[in-house]
């Protein structure tokens, strides 16, 4: 049983009526297994729910928990959101899946880059990266103030915390990318993590490449099974056709075809509007200009 | 194929010959007279209110058409060995509970491998009226009669759940429910040892349920035979996927199991490889399938997968797989569905009444060709896909006749949806978080005679040791594994 201990809502989008919740459910075998970049399955349907992916916010393996943070897209997440509550059960929820982020003490920092509810996903690596003794850097990035959350969270597991916004109703008027820049070009950079929605990963992999920093990235696709079973997640990588939900979520940011991959996130498009019965303007925050 | 009958046909015949027959003392040679008996297949849940004494008559006529051969060649075609004669002369005798008690005895689950076995090529390939009458199309019917009995037994409350031997403390786990897995849970449990069953899903069953479509194979039978192993007290985790929200390592050590068996199937999609595979449009036959039966997406009402709405669907392979993805195609509502296959009906692997069901239906084959490339638009949405012709040329390895390209015959077949069913290889995920389990280069597990791993304490079956194999032979492993199980158990 996977019984909801915990629920906050980190965010509301009026623009786009799209809101950010934490739940925080109660799952000891994914909890006591799962490393960060990892991400679990649920449902709120045995029978008829569709199986959507949300990566591991947060866990204690002691107390037997883990944190998801979504965002309301579409009509599972609303729903989700709109009728489970404290002291409710998700009825069907498998993970940890997908493989570990590859954590190792680096000589210089490492500099983790969130966009618009890619936050949520990054805060295990930070946390991670932190434990192990690397230099943090974190880039924090929406846009607008009301979008943002995992604030106090980033800043007690980074050694360094920027955020940016688009409109710059908080922290820094930019895109994710300018600060990401600025460090390249006076730090020695290890590794750079970043995660957000594809157009904003498209842009850092540009935006990293005069450095030649390595860069990783978590791959959305849009999912089944999550076991490798359906290939409904495949992305090109390279040369080859890997599969986001076993061979990844996260990449090597250079070699992903982010154009493919964002073609194929909007297969369902159509029949989705219809299932949600609202229209929504596309992808949340982290909008990033070249 | 045989011109159409109604069912009311069919029953009026095998009434007639019924009267014709019963009570009678029948020669090898009456019996071969007897036309065989269509017995059309029925949803349960009809069947379970009309189980009318005509639809049983055809049961008994199809039964008097075995001449009950010593030595019993039939047999020695099936996998498992179910002792054919034998239960259809339960049947010939009226005794329907006598006919599936003694399928069980080495078919576990007969209302599907009645439904699913590939029998031509088995069973019914060995039957000596067939021979006689020179086609074994024409043998008796020894699927229809197992699944006959098997439905006839669920429908009339009729199932004996064995009673588990006392308890012994010990406990196994499997991994994977599918047909392996579950043959391993009730032998094991049989033998009074605790039995937990892992599967990834939140559905039990595996390719039965989200492989196989409904139409084909009713998601209730399947549930029922999970249900009979819930009875017998075998526990069942599902949404639990041994690697990762436990390693087999963690079950054995610190989970504290005696023993392990891995039945985790072929789940691992094949791709064409070619240009244009990644558009949208384009969806593996795992996908498609599981979209289809285990998300139910074709409840538009009530599911919340989408379904991929396409007009013209081009399936690429000539197996099971491929049948059920064309099949599928034209229930979800596909103006025109294609069959792209780069060999010939005749070597087509897929099961004889699938393949006739499939040109029943209208699904539109093309025979000696296959894909170079997938064409797509602008938005990357699958338009075409360009296709070569091929002829058969010399036999190969495996003694069917190499299909060889001829150059220049490309042409594009307008499709906005692919179906690739080119079959499975195996799931890396076990042997990748599983250290010292010896794999083969496709990734199958190696066992020996018994179904043994490299490591101590693990026994393997199924898809995952032969690659994408059958139901049958799945389960036939699943009990042998077991016996070596049980007897590895009882001496520790
Ligand atoms: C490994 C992984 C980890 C993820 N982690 C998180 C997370 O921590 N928090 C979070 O909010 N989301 C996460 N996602 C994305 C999340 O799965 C989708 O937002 C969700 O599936 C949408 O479901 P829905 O039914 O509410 O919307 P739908 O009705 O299915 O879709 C609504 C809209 O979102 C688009 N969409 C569909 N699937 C995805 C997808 N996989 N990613 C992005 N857009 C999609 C559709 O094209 C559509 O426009 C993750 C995805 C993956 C693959
Ligand atoms: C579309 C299709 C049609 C077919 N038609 C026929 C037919 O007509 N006749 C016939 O005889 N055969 C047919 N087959 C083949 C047959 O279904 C398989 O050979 C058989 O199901 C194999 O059984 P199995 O128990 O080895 O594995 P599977 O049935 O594949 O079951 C394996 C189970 O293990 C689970 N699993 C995998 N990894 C893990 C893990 N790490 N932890 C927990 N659980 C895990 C999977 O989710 C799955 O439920 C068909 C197959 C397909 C795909
Ligand atoms: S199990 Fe399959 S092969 Fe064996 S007798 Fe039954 S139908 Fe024939
Ligand atoms: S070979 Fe055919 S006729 Fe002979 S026993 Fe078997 S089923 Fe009956
Ligand atoms: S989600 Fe099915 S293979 Fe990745």
């Amino acid at each position: 049983m996977h019984k909801i201990l915990e629920k906050r809502q980190l965010s509301y989008d009026k623009e786009r009526d799209q809101s950010v919740f934490y739940y925080k459910v109660e799952a000891p075998e994914i909890a006591r297994n799962r490393k960060a970049g990892q991400f679990i399955i649920f449902q709120l349907d045995e029978d008829y729910g569709e199986r959507i992916p949300l990566t591991i916010a947060d866990a204690n393996a002691e107390e037997g928990w883990i944190a998801i943070v979504f965002q309301t897209v579409g009509a599972t997440t609303r729903r989700f959101s709109a009728t489970f509550n404290v002291g409710d059960n998700v009825p069907v929820l498998v993970g940890p899946l997908g493989k570990p982020t590859h954590i190792e003490k680096k000589d210089g920092l490492v500099l983790c880059v969130g966009g618009g509810i890619g936050i949520a996903p990054l805060h295990p690596i930070v946390q991670a990266n932190h434990a192990v003794g690397n230099k943090v850097v974190t880039i924090i990035g929406a846009r607008t103030k009301d979008l943002l959350f995992f604030e106090d969270e980033m800043r007690a597991a980074s050694d360094e915390l920027i955020i940016v916004t688009d409109d710059g109703s908080y922290g820094r008027k930019a895109v994710v990318t300018a600060p990401l820049t600025e460090i390249c070009e006076k730090e020695k950079v290890s590794e750079i993590v970043s995660i957000g929605p594809a157009i904003m990963m498209k842009f850092c992999v540009a935006a990293a490449r005069p450095f030649g920093v390595p860069i990783t990235t978590s791959l959305n696709t849009i999912m089944i099974d999550g076991t490798g079973m359906c290939g409904c997640c495949r992305v090109k990588v390279g040369d080859a056709t890997k599969f986001v939900c076993v061979d990844g979520p996260e990449f090597n940011g250079y070699e992903v075809d982010f154009d493919n991959m964002m073609q194929r996130m909007t297969a369902f498009k159509d029949k989705e509007r219809e299932a949600d019965h609202k229209c929504r303007v596309g992808l949340d925050a982290g909008k990033v200009s070249a | 194929m045989s011109e159409f009958k109604t069912t009311e046909m069919l029953q009026e015949e095998a009434a007639k010959i019924w009267a014709g027959i019963e009570g009678k003392t029948l020669t090898p040679k009456d019996r071969t007279a007897i036309p065989q008996q269509e017995m059309p297949s029925q949803e349960p849940t009809v069947r379970a209110h009309n189980m009318s004494e005509v639809a049983l008559t055809q049961a008994r006529v199809e039964a008097e058409r075995c001449i009950q051969c010593g030595g019993a060649p039939c047999k020695k075609g099936c996998p498992v060995a179910v002792p054919i004669p034998e239960f259809i002369k339960h049947i010939q005798q009226g005794d329907f509970k006598g006919a599936v008690d003694t399928i069980k005895n080495t078919n576990l689950l007969p209302a599907i491998c009645g439904r699913v076995c590939p029998q031509e090529k088995q069973c019914q390939s060995f039957c000596t009226v067939g021979k006689m009458l020179k086609s074994p199309e024409k043998a008796v019917a020894i699927g229809r009669l197992e699944r006959y009995v098997a439905d006839w037994e669920r429908a009339n409350n009729k199932i004996t759940v064995p009673t588990p031997a006392p308890e012994t403390g010990k406990r196994v786990a499997v991994i994977g429910s599918g047909p392996a897995g579950l043959t391993v849970a009730a032998d094991i449990r049989r033998a009074g040892h605790s039995v937990t069953v892992f599967e990834a899903f939140q559905k039990t069953g595996g390719v039965m349920v989200y492989g196989i479509p409904e139409f084909r194979l009713p998601k209730a039978i399947v549930a029922k035979e999970v249900e009979n192993l819930k009875k017998m007290g075998v526990e069942f985790k599902t949404s639990f996927l041994v690697g990762r929200t436990a390693t087999l390592e963690q079950l054995l050590d610190s989970e504290g199991f005696d023993a392990a068996f891995i039945g985790t199937g072929a789940g691992l999609p094949k791709f064409l490889g070619i240009e244009g595979e990644n558009l949208i449009g384009v969806f593996s036959a795992n996908e498609y399938l599981t979209r289809s039966n285990l998300m139910k997406a074709y409840d538009r009402e009530h599911a919340d997968t989408p379904l991929f709405e396409a007009k013209r669907v081009a399936v690429f392979g000539g197996g099971n797989v491929a049948m059920d993805g064309a099949r599928t195609a034209l229930r979800l509502g596909a103006e025109k569905v294609y069959c792209v296959y780069r060999r010939t009906r005749a070597e087509m692997p897929a099961r004889v009444e699938e393949v006739a069901h499939a040109i029943e239906e209208g699904v539109d084959f093309h025979f000696l060709e296959n894909p170079t490339k997938f064409i797509g638009d602008e938005k990357g949405r699958l338009t075409g896909v360009e296709l070569l012709n091929y002829e058969l040329g010399e036999p190969d390895a495996s003694g069917r006749r190499k299909p060889v390209a001829i150059p220049g015959t490309e042409h594009v077949l307008e499709i906005d949806a692919a179906v690739v069913a080119l079959g499975n290889e195996s799931n890396p995920l076990m042997s990748q978080t599983t250290e010292g389990l010896n794999v083969t280069k496709r990734g199958n597990i190696i066992v020996d005679e018994n179904q043994k791993t490299s490591i101590p304490r693990v026994w393997a079956g199924g898809d995952i040791v032969l690659g994408a194999a059958t139901v049958i032979l799945a389960m036939g492993e699943g009990r042998r594994a077991a016996a070596s199980m049980n007897e590895y158990l009882a001496g520790k």
